[in-house]
């Protein structure tokens, strides 16, 4: 009972990291119809960039907001050269963001290195016990960070003019023209609060599993994973997908073998795409429409 | 020089290798109710997407308030005060019917929405009943009264309203058109495309009739259900 309760903590854990890459596929698939692949890209461009600022010596904190924004020109440059290409199709701007992923990786190796970095946990190293169980603070806190980002990514889109212009021209393009929203400005916000949350997630991570120019393929995949099972286009679908995924993870790696882990998003992928092609909430999806 | 609030001039669009629009010209006045009639596929909706900016047009001018604006994003448009209903009604279907006309305000200043809300409502009264249902639940009427409000909200200069009647049962139809035809007592100018032609020219001050692109007549209404090649193509008589 014990070891299972620690698993799921530490499920859950992981599981808000998938959480926030998916909601950021989510974000972007809801604003363009395009699934960005350089997703995971953004989480490593917020973990190497906050090292590598810390050591150039600048605070912590200084080092996170810098940190945030230049994933989000990364991200807002993603948006140019996508909308620069518009009147390509589908398939080939998708192909895009996988050139764009394979780019910033090459960049990264360029302007850092190819070791492994990590960085000191911003809450200190302890950890609290809970029923005989540990967790560690840099635990809590991305618990509570990522639950903070997504109840305040669901106000935003529900209560805030902006927020309601977003809902809007993912539902229908040319009706929240009528409206008189600007959609390039709204999808270059997409853009850029993708990334956002994206570099929020890598920066949370690196504490407690390091990262290196190529981090980004995994959890990118594995983000993608926790979308398509939560259903793609749902932010609720992301976080129970993220969820779902980060607790399998962490149940196949206690009791079967930690060799096994990565298989799981991919036997779970497979397995929704057969069975339940919409994903867990693909269903309420259709049914509000 | 007439007191024009919309005027076109030789305009023409593609609509993928077709013609969808060949030389338009047409001009419609502050407070005058005109409309567009012809059959499937003569351009109603390419030409009310065009005024709109969803349609990027080949050649010629739009003018709004004698102002150019051939050159102007739809968003850019909107702010000016030119709304639509657009064809099929738009409506954002996973927000509620509340959150839709909150919308159609979204190029305005004001924070407070609720007069504009109430007058809505009172326009409407059953959207107030169902404020909070999501949009795409509602029946085809109240669809089409939620497109109509929200429309309203922005408090357009200009409606232009592509086939508010389209799949409408006819005493819902009237009920609409009611609210459309009061529009004029508070100063909006209207631009109605319509299938229904004996509808349309008995509600609107001035017509034209859009053949294949081009326009083949135009007059005013009440002489236009009179003529003879009119009856014979459109009124079925």
């Amino acid at each position: 009972m014990i070891e299972l309760f620690g698993y799921l903590l530490s499920g859950v854990t992981v599981g808000f990291i998938y959480t926030l890459v998916g909601l950021g596929f989510t974000v972007i698939y809801n604003s363009s119809g395009i699934i960005n692949f350089s997703q995971g890209e953004f989480v490593m461009a917020g973990g190497m960039s906050t090292v590598f600022l810390i050591y150039a010596g600048l605070p912590l904190g200084v080092s996170f907001v810098l940190a945030i924004m230049i994933t989000s020109m990364i991200g807002i440059l993603l948006y140019k050269l996508i909308s620069f290409s518009r009147d390509s199709s589908q398939i080939s701007l998708i192909i895009l963001t996988l050139g764009f992923a394979i780019f910033l990786r090459g960049l990264a190796q360029i302007i850092f290195d190819k070791q492994l970095h990590t960085m000191p946990s911003f809450v200190g190293e302890g950890a609290f016990e809970i029923f005989e169980t540990t967790i560690s603070y840099q635990a809590v806190l991305i618990i509570i960070v990522a639950s903070t980002i997504v109840v305040s990514l669901y106000l935003f889109f529900q209560k805030t003019k902006t927020g309601q212009a977003m809902v809007a021209a993912s539902n229908n393009v040319d009706a929240a023209k009528l409206m008189g929203i600007n959609i390039k400005k709204i999808l270059m916000l997409n853009f850029a609060i993708s990334a956002v949350i994206a570099s929020i997630g890598g920066i949370l991570l690196t504490p407690i599993t390091s990262t290196n120019y190529e981090v980004g393929i995994m959890l990118g995949l594995k983000g993608f994973c926790a979308a398509i099972i939560g259903g793609l286009g749902t932010p609720f679908g992301a976080v129970a997908g993220g969820l779902v995924l980060g607790i399998l993870e962490s149940l196949v790696a206690g009791y079967v073998s930690s060799e096994y882990k990565d298989a799981v998003a991919f036997v779970v992928l497979l397995a929704i795409l057969f069975f339940m092609p919409g994903g867990i909430f693909g269903n309420l999806k259709s049914q509000r429409v | 020089m007439e007191d024009n609030i919309l005027k076109i001039e030789n305009l023409s669009c593609n609509y993928s290798q077709i013609i969808a629009l060949e030389n338009i010209s047409l001009e419609i006045n502050k407070g005058e109710i005109v409309s567009l009639i012809g059959a499937n596929g003569a351009g109603k909706t390419t030409l009310l997407r065009t005024i709109s900016a969803l349609n990027k047009p080949k050649n010629g001018k739009i003018f709004f308030e004698n102002k150019d604006i051939t050159k102007l994003d739809s968003d850019k448009r909107v702010g000016l005060g030119i709304a639509q209903v657009p064809e099929g009604r738009g409506l954002f279907t996973i927000l509620s019917v509340e959150q839709n006309l909150k919308l159609g305000a979204y190029s305005r200043k004001e924070k407070d929405l609720t007069k504009e809300l109430e007058y809505v409502y009172d326009k409407f009264p059953i959207l107030r009943e169902k404020k909070d249902d999501y949009a795409g639940t509602l029946s085809g009427g109240q669809q089409q009264m939620v497109a109509v409000g929200r429309a309203l909200m922005s408090k357009p200069k200009l409606l232009l309203l592509d086939e508010p009647s389209m799949g409408l049962a006819p005493i819902i139809v009237e009920e609409i058109f009611d609210v459309i035809t009061t529009l004029r007592d508070i100063g909006t100018t209207i631009f109605v495309v319509e299938q229904n032609a004996f509808l349309a020219l008995s509600i609107s001050d001035r017509a034209y009739v859009l053949e294949n692109g081009r326009v083949a007549i135009s007059g005013r209404s009440k002489e236009m259900l009179n003529d003879s090649r009119v009856k014979e193509a459109y009124l079925g008589a």
